[in-house]
């Protein structure tokens, strides 16, 4: 649903890899997470805990909480307030949250 | 914990130039912003945006980058990364910095914290593929990431044109843009153009862009009267109705971005227990403030948009006015001084022709009613996915106020604390009870204003910076 | 509306209990309520339907929680079928943690007082810490045990109160919003009830007003000597099903957030929240159950309980003004059941329960309390 402008190459501009449920994704250094996935076609992040409905960013700045995902495996962390690296290890959240111990 | 002189909220353009004021009087400002870099919404990424050519975002957009560097220049204790939780009447600031929580104390506060888009509830919103128009924007500005199949844009307002305008540079294709704006608004809104063309230089602009659309010619249909986004798992239809035909048009797609103006952010605010008021022409609560732009409590003060919308040039122009006020208060600079006073007298003026643009701008773009009271099927309350229609069932049992309405339906107890349903849930009750915005009331509102660990919270009392 | 046979001055729990007793058994009741910022204790329930530990120095209390709690399976299914609300109550047992030897053996001690005083009515298990961790599997290692009585369990105290709402409607009771009562007289053999420029005339009238019946209550021969008494409560994100069953300060609500409480402040009529206390609950709620530390709270909520002097309830019908009631506690979610069933039949001029008999407004006249 979203992609990449072709924009010319600027310096230090970084490419970090993000693992996506297992899956390397390419994301750019300086993009949010959600912007990140939302470059590589990700459509939902999260199903709700309410109705198991699915669920996307809406607004981008941390107001909406629609960015819900698993992140390092922490859940419900909102993906457009946390800053790619390199390797970081995203899951979509699947209803409400569980407790490891 | 000792004090620090002053602590703003914020590092838009009221927050910033609030600091820079500030700083020029001797006062070494604490400037906290969630984001990583500053600007705030407006000025978002301005240091590292992908998008070099400066013709795409616009001229506006650069305007950020002066202040930006001002921000920079040693003179200001400036704490990217860290979020706010907590603020007191006495002033007592929680924040929190990645896993670190800090207590703060301050003698005299700044909100700074902007604004928020106004709700747009449409039948689907919620479907994945429906975002706003402010977050494509910054996807565009912070990631250079632009839609992929062609967009539809819908609703009314200058930052829709704008971003209309912006995709149309950067050589995105949009399907439609789909204008609420109804016709009445135009004649509405004309006897304030007048006192509008003071501010000449933001009719020109305007102009230039809804003129750039017109020549681009994209698809602009206008007196949009229904709207509806439709798709099982996600998005993958628009439908509209016009004004005065039954007909139902549609467009396939996937990313609609919806705008309708934006609102004060008054979580702060409202949290303090400030008075509010509810501004009939911009429809939103603003905080009750004095000329020095102070709230009810003392030596809290609020700049910019999350007082009353302004846009950016007048905020950093409240920002001003709010570190001048603060410097005064905490008796770094006495107003007495003729300097002083005509410090305060040009920025007072160029703020007074700055807003003189805003009337006419807010009645043009007004969402109607029906924008604003959604048909009962429609998802109000999105975390908690409470529809319209059960508000109102609610109400015509007696429920006054959305303080009830949150403890009978569950409204507004979601983790975005009422930002996406409390405006639209006080107009339906005001709606449904045939009472006042201000009869009716708003979400009683406490901390954490953002999210926090019990594990954090827990070691709240240790840190105190 | 001007007139009508039992009127009730307040539509929280209490008011909205003995409301909906009385309109199920056909009476025609109307509420009065005050708009939506009033201090509203009902908003700040924790949602405990508790039985152990009360009445230690009254053990009727004991009795009349425990009747409150054998009725209220009742009650919820009744409301579930008139008004489709779930009020989520699970009565699976409820556990008291201690912290230390000394809190344990206090509280065997106490316990053990109170179950002697019901004629083993009340009963109750010392547990120890292996023996908690197997109903808690994450109990913190600081948790030295906790009394456990099969007569505790919980409710979701919002849909309760919407549900007391929904049914007092079904029956054709009317609700009354919009602003406090300021005065009530008698004449002859009905009651006027003034409300802004209002007025409403009864035959009976229930003052449950919480805090509000202080000055209510004079005006009708009454007394109620009331104090406003804080609690705050911490609201987790949702978490999938986690803890079994409730603890006085931890319990895991329907919806799957977690509540943790509580406080006891003497700060008058101040129901916002407190930094050093919001600490304190969240650094005992991670003592108690380790995991919770990287929960988020979404919520925190502070509400005025409604406390008489000794902090047992108060039910009265006046001497001097025939027909006027008054109705004050702090569990008004435990006792929702006796005040819809046994309550409203004596307000309704049946018998009086023998459990209540002590909780009038004379006890306070006494210089010592002494244990009956």
């Amino acid at each position: 649903m979203f992609t990449r402008l072709l924009l010319p190459e600027t310096s230090g501009e970084k490419q970090v890899t993000l693992i996506f449920e297992g899956r390397k994704l390419s994301a750019r250094e300086g993009d949010s997470l959600a912007a990140a996935l939302l470059a590589n076609g990700l459509t939902a992040c999260r199903t709700t805990p309410v109705s198991g409905s699915p669920r996307a960013p809406y607004c981008m700045m941390g107001v909406c909480f629609e960015c819900l995902m698993d992140v390092e495996g922490i859940p419900n962390v909102q993906a457009c307030q946390v800053p790619v690296h390199d390797g970081m290890k995203v899951r979509r959240q699947q209803g409400a949250r569980s407790l490891d111990s | 914990m000792t004090p620090h002189d002053l602590v703003i909220l914020g590092a838009g353009p009221a927050g910033m130039a609030a600091a820079i004021t500030a700083a020029k009087y001797g006062i070494r400002p604490v400037v906290i912003d969630e984001q990583p870099t500053p600007g705030g919404q407006i000025y978002r990424s301005v240091e590292s945006t992908p998008i070099l050519d400066p013709k795409v975002l616009g001229e506006d957009y650069w305007d950020g980058k002066s202040l930006v560097e001002a921000l920079r220049d040693g003179t200001i204790d400036y704490r990217p990364g860290t979020s706010v939780w907590q603020l007191t009447p006495q002033r007592k600031i929680g924040s929190l910095q990645g896993d670190s929580v800090s207590m703060l104390h301050a003698r005299y506060v700044i909100l700074a914290t902007g604004a928020m888009e106004r709700p747009f509830p449409i039948p689907g919103w919620t479907l994945p593929g429906v975002m706003t128009a402010g977050s494509a924007q910054i996807l565009l500005k912070s990631s250079g990431v632009i839609p992929e199949s062609p967009v539809v844009l819908a609703g009314s307002g200058p930052l829709l044109l704008l971003l209309a305008v912006q995709y149309l540079r950067a050589g995105v294709p949009i399907a439609a843009l789909l204008e609420t704006t109804s016709r009445g608004q135009y004649r509405q809104a004309l006897p304030w153009l007048p006192k509008a063309l003071r501010n000449l230089a933001t009719l020109t602009k305007g102009l230039g862009l809804i003129n750039e659309l017109r020549q681009s010619g994209v698809r602009h249909v206008r007196n949009v009267s229904a709207l509806h986004a439709e798709g099982d798992s996600s998005l993958n239809r628009v439908s509209w109705q016009c004004e005065g035909s039954r007909e139902w048009q549609q467009l396939e797609t996937s990313n609609l971005l919806l705008h309708q103006g934006v609102v004060p952010n008054t979580q702060m605010t409202r949290a303090l227990g400030c008075h509010h008021n509810w501004d009939s022409r911009q429809l939103a609560w603003h905080p009750r403030r004095d000329d020095w732009l102070v709230t009810d409590i003392e030596n809290i003060a609020v700049a910019g948009d999350s007082g009353g919308i302004i846009g950016a040039a007048a905020s950093a122009l409240e920002g001003r006015l709010a570190g001048l006020g603060a410097a005064i208060a905490l008796g770094n600079i006495n107003n007495s001084d003729a300097s002083i006073r005509s410090e305060e007298k040009k920025v007072r003026r160029q703020l007074d022709k700055e807003t003189s643009v805003r009337p006419f701008l807010d009645i043009l773009y007004r969402p109607a009613a029906k924008w604003r009271l959604p048909i009962n099927d429609t998802i109000v309350c999105r975390c908690e996915e409470v529809r319209a229609g059960e508000i109102r069932e609610i109400a015509a049992m007696g429920c006054q106020g959305p303080n009830q309405a949150k403890s009978f339906t569950r409204c507004g107890m979601g983790p975005c604390q009422g930002r996406m349903c409390g405006l639209t849930v006080s107009e339906i009750l005001s709606d449904a009870n045939q009472q006042s915005m201000e009869e009716t009331g708003y979400y009683r509102l406490r901390p954490p204003l953002k999210p926090i660990t019990l594990g954090q919270l827990a070691k709240a009392s240790e840190n105190k910076k | 509306m001007s007139h009508c046979d039992f009127a009730i001055i307040g539509g929280g729990l209490v008011g909205s209990a003995i409301a909906y007793g009385l309109a199920s058994q056909g009476h025609q009741v109307t509420v009065l309520d005050e708009g939506d910022l009033a201090f509203r204790a009902s908003r700040g329930n924790f949602g405990l339907v508790w039985v152990q530990g009360k009445g230690l120095e009254i053990p009727r209390y004991s009795e009349w929680s425990m009747s409150s709690a054998a009725l209220w399976s009742n009650l919820a299914d009744e409301l579930h079928e008139l008004t489709d609300t779930n009020v989520q109550h699970h009565s699976p047992g409820g556990v008291h943690l201690c912290y230390s030897l000394e809190d344990i053996q206090r509280r065997a001690a106490d316990l053990a007082t109170l179950s002697q005083a019901t004629n083993r009515k009340f009963s109750f298990s010392m547990l120890d810490h292996e023996q908690l961790k197997e109903l808690i599997p994450g109990i913190g290692e600081s948790v030295v045990g906790a009394s456990w009585s099969r007569w505790d369990g919980h409710v979701n105290p919002l849909y309760l109160l919407s549900a007391l709402h929904k049914g007092i409607h079904r029956y054709g009771g009317k609700y009354w919003p919009g602003g406090r009562v300021h005065r009530i007289t008698k004449s002859d053999e009905s009651f006027t009830i003034e409300r802004n420029n209002d007025r409403l005339h009864a035959d009976r009238v229930i003052l449950a007003a919480g805090l509000g019946n202080s000055q209510l209550a004079p005006q009708v021969g009454l007394s109620a000597p009331l104090v406003p008494n804080r609690g705050e409560i911490l609201v987790s994100e949702r978490i999938r099903p986690l803890l079994n069953l409730p603890t006085t300060y931890i319990r895991q609500t329907g919806d799957g957030s977690i509540l943790m409480g509580d406080s006891h402040e003497d700060v008058g009529f101040d129901d916002g929240t407190a930094t050093e206390v919001l600490t304190s609950i969240a650094q005992r709620s991670v003592q108690a159950i380790p995991a919770l530390a990287n929960t988020r709270v979404v919520r925190t909520w502070g509400a005025l309980r409604v406390m008489t002097p000794d902090g047992y309830p108060l039910y009265q019908e006046s001497e001097s003004h025939p027909g006027a009631f008054v109705a004050c506690c702090h569990s008004g979610v435990t006792l929702a059941a006796v005040h819809a069933k046994r309550l409203a039949p004596w307000i309704a001029g049946g018998k009086l329960p023998t459990e209540i008999v002590p909780f009038t407004a004379e006890r306070f006249d006494v210089h010592t309390v002494t244990p009956s």
